[in-house]
């Protein structure tokens, strides 16, 4: 596994980084009992709020918890300053590659881009050319994940365009742990997160339709109780105070969509859509889906309704795309990007792909279009036979791979059964783009590894969360 | 606000309350079922509890065999093939609550939630009778709960008025069904077989609904048969009565015409019935024959229930 990582609390050393001070010392100074006590009770909450999520496949455990540790993950004002900033200028310019690779094209004819990259990606939605959006704003809701190997860089490893979730988490350990440890926040000065649900509607309501009349009606719409995100989906809308709507609810009459209420028929203006593309409108995307709402793209493209984020900005996260991040940041914005990437092979770029072929035992080779753990193969971890298979797949379609170097992730100290010892985390934070303005609260989704050593912080494969706190640099 | 929703949080109130009721309804048959042999006539209390719930059918069909005391607990608060058991009703109730958490406060949602995980706990097969009471009553206890927090956390709001007419469309007609079981036992000019058995039964029908000391303040006499029925079908100010779950759903009918500008025709036939509670007297029923006059109204109330989900739930 190389050397030991980067640890947000202990440096390279011993030495306890200035952030962490107040951590450190409630750590020595707390029994471990008190601490499993409280990490129990945290469960308990978590159990008793619902704040559960379903995992495909596994009838057993129809509702689990994430696990929660009680150990927050800190970073100072300063830090933070650097990666909002960040943040910004990267959503900022995957707005911008959107609205031109579905309208002028300008970053294909100047050669940045290879052209089948796009027209062939399977995310790419040719029923989006030409249509225009509110502001050319494609992802209103943006969750950038995040890694640090040192204490001067931030690297992105995933751009999440599409329908990120787990924003409800940042919000409920926020709230767990200002139940469970009263004192560390009235001595901490954490920036808040809390007023996320009042920046998410600004921002959506800032982007309704031209054609809605007075003040936009915004529903957000959910597969069904059955999604593994349901609770977050529920939770937002409660925070919100908007309808928490199903494919069922809606219908479309000459080209406005409306919810069937108890009053009759309201016109919705905005939705906040977690379903994905395909589910979307079974007259134009999959046929068999009875999760969506006939009719709702024509509606879409006739510009009477806001579908947040927009169709089609898959193209944007795949992870071919990934690789020309820093490219389209400078072509658009013409500066120097801020957040790093994580170095990466192109796969089908025959070079790289022979010196992937070469090192696989060193290196994490993911599948282009794949998430949340799937389909990767982690070099430093998988057998001869595994790696011989995985080249094989390699070899038979490179275009779908990408490759990148094990990387040390940092790690934060995490209560693991009877005591506290360094975990690997990133952090995934929630960027918002309205026709008037980038807004980020302070803060964002902290995922730890908790088996040790493991570097794998799915949910879906074992991982849990931390609350995340932004502090004022210490003096 | 969403057809759906207003069509969940009703549903959710009913199988609130039939939880509730199924837990009363067994309490009072076990209670029957101590009495010695001597005082019991042919009927066994487990049939009539099958009755009271409209099982009958149900529990036959699954090939329970006989009504004994095991097989219709088990039947009327465990088992999954039973729609109306105690168990399915808080499955359903807690999937209603799920998809409808947006409309629901937080004490309510905990205490629906925590009562299903509770119930789940309960193995039925290896329960005792003092495990059951204690079951039992936390049965009462979830809707007990349910019912006090959204009285007191609820916006008054179209999601509470269909939260309540569930509720009161629910107690309707358990009230009404629990009469009908013994409506026979209720009339007035029936020879009565004497002992102390018809004590027990009326006192029976009291206690599934919780009105045995409130029938005393009401009457201040010992139990009598037409009085019960007099007590449970139009009596004002017994909270279980039928005339008293028309004025409260004709009430919440009447705030959502309110609040939405328009009535139709779930608000007409509300008040028709209302009506007819109203004016009724008891001589006049049991001259209808009780038992006909409770099985239209279990048809009319469900009637209702058609006319408010055709203009609101769909």
């Amino acid at each position: 596994m190389g050397p030991a990582a980067f640890d947000e609390m202990n440096g390279d050393g011993t030495l306890c980084r200035p952030a962490y001070g107040l951590i450190k010392s409630w750590l020595e100074q707390t029994a471990p009992e008190y601490l499993k006590r409280r990490q129990e009770e945290a469960e308990f909450l978590f159990r008793r709020v619902g704040i559960t999520f379903a995992v495909y496949g596994d009838a057993e455990a129809e509702e689990r918890i994430i696990p929660f540790d009680i150990v927050p993950r800190v970073l100072t004002s300063t830090e933070w300053g650097t990666l909002s900033k960040g943040l910004t200028q990267r959503v900022t310019a995957l707005n911008r590659f959107l609205a031109d690779v579905y309208g002028k094209g300008e970053i294909i004819r100047a050669g940045v881009i290879p052209e089948d990259l796009v027209w062939r990606n399977p995310s790419f939605r040719p029923e989006m050319i030409g249509v225009k959006l509110p502001s050319d704003i494609y992802v209103q809701i943006a969750g950038i994940d995040v890694i640090r190997t040192d204490d001067k860089d931030f690297y992105v490893l995933e751009d999440n365009a599409r329908t990120p979730s787990g924003v409800s988490y940042m919000l409920e350990n926020r709230d767990v742990m200002m139940r469970l440890f009263p004192d560390l926040f009235a001595e901490a000065r954490i920036h808040p997160v809390e007023n996320y649900p009042d920046e998410l509607l600004a921002t959506l309501r800032s982007l309704a339709p031209a054609s809605a009349p007075g003040e936009p009606t915004v529903a957000l719409l959910t597969p069904g109780s059955f999604n593994s995100a349901y609770y977050e989906h529920s939770f937002l809308a409660d925070r919100l105070g908007i309808e928490l709507v199903e494919g069922r609810d809606l219908f479309v009459k000459d080209a406005v969509v409306y919810m069937r209420t108890t009053e009759g028929p309201k016109r919705v203006d905005v939705i906040y859509r977690r379903i994905d593309d395909d589910f979307l409108d079974p007259l134009v995307f999959r046929p068999d889906s009875a999760l969506g709402v006939p009719g709702l793209v024509s509606a879409y493209r006739a510009g009477n309704v806001t579908l947040a984020n927009a169709i089609g900005t898959g193209v944007a996260d795949d992870k071919a795309m990934y690789t020309y991040m820093p490219d389209i940041v400078r072509f658009y914005l013409g500066e120097e990007p801020i957040l790093k990437n994580v170095p990466t092979w192109r796969c089908r770029e025959p070079d790289s792909l022979k010196y992937v072929l070469d090192h696989l035992p060193e290196l994490v080779v993911k599948e282009v279009q794949g998430s949340g753990g799937y389909g990767m193969l982690v070099g430093p971890k998988a057998t001869r036979a595994q790696i011989d298979d995985f080249a094989a797949k390699l070899r038979a379609d490179p275009d779908n791979f990408i490759a990148q170097p094990t990387l040390a992730l940092s790690t934060s100290p995490t209560f693991v059964g009877e005591g506290i010892a360094p975990r690997h985390v990133d952090l995934r934070p929630f960027v918002l783009s309205g026709s008037d303005k980038v807004r980020i609260v302070p803060g964002g989704l902290t995922r730890v590894a908790l088996k040790e050593g493991s570097l794998v912080v799915n949910s879906s494969q074992g991982g849990g969360t931390k609350d995340t706190w932004i502090v004022e640099d210490p003096a | 606000m969403l057809s759906r929703h207003a069509d969940n949080l009703y549903w959710l109130a009913r199988y609130v309350e039939r939880a509730e009721n199924t837990a009363r309804l067994i309490e009072a048959a076990t209670r029957l079922s101590a009495m010695p042999v001597a005082h019991r006539d042919g009927r066994n209390e487990w049939e009539m509890a099958l009755d009271a719930t409209g099982t009958t059918v149900a529990f036959k069909g699954a090939g329970n065999g006989e009504a004994t005391q095991r097989s219709v607990i088990d039947f009327l608060a465990f088992s999954p093939d039973n729609p109306s058991s105690i168990r399915s009703c808080l499955d359903v109730a807690r999937a209603n609550a799920r998809s409808v958490r947006t409309a629901l406060t937080m004490d309510m949602w905990e205490t629906i939630n925590s009562g299903w995980l509770e119930s789940k706990k309960v193995v039925p097969a290896s329960l005792g009778r003092q495990q059951l009471s204690d079951h039992l009553s936390g049965i009462k206890e979830v809707s007990l709960r349910f019912d006090g927090s959204a009285y007191r956390t609820m916006l008054r709001n179209d999601a509470y008025y269909f939260l309540r007419l569930g509720t009161y469309m629910e107690r309707a007609d358990f009230t009404a069904r629990i009469l009908a079981v013994k409506a026979d036992v209720l009339d007035p000019d029936r020879p009565s077989p004497g002992g102390g058995f018809d004590y027990y039964q009326w006192s029976w029908i009291l206690r599934s609904v919780s009105a045995l000391t409130s029938y005393h303040w009401v009457y201040r006499e010992n139990l009598k048969p037409h009085l019960v029925a007099e007590f449970l079908i139009l009596k004002e100010e017994m909270p279980r009565s039928l005339v008293s779950c028309y004025d409260n759903i004709t009430r919440f009918l009447d705030a959502l015409s309110r609040d939405y500008g328009r009535q139709g025709v779930s608000q007409r036939r509300a008040r028709q019935i209302l009506g007819r509670l109203q004016d009724a007297d008891l001589a006049g029923v049991f001259r209808a024959g009780l038992a006909d006059f409770l099985s239209d109204f279990v048809g009319e109330n469900a009637g209702l229930g058609s006319a408010i989900a055709e203009q609101y739930l769909t």
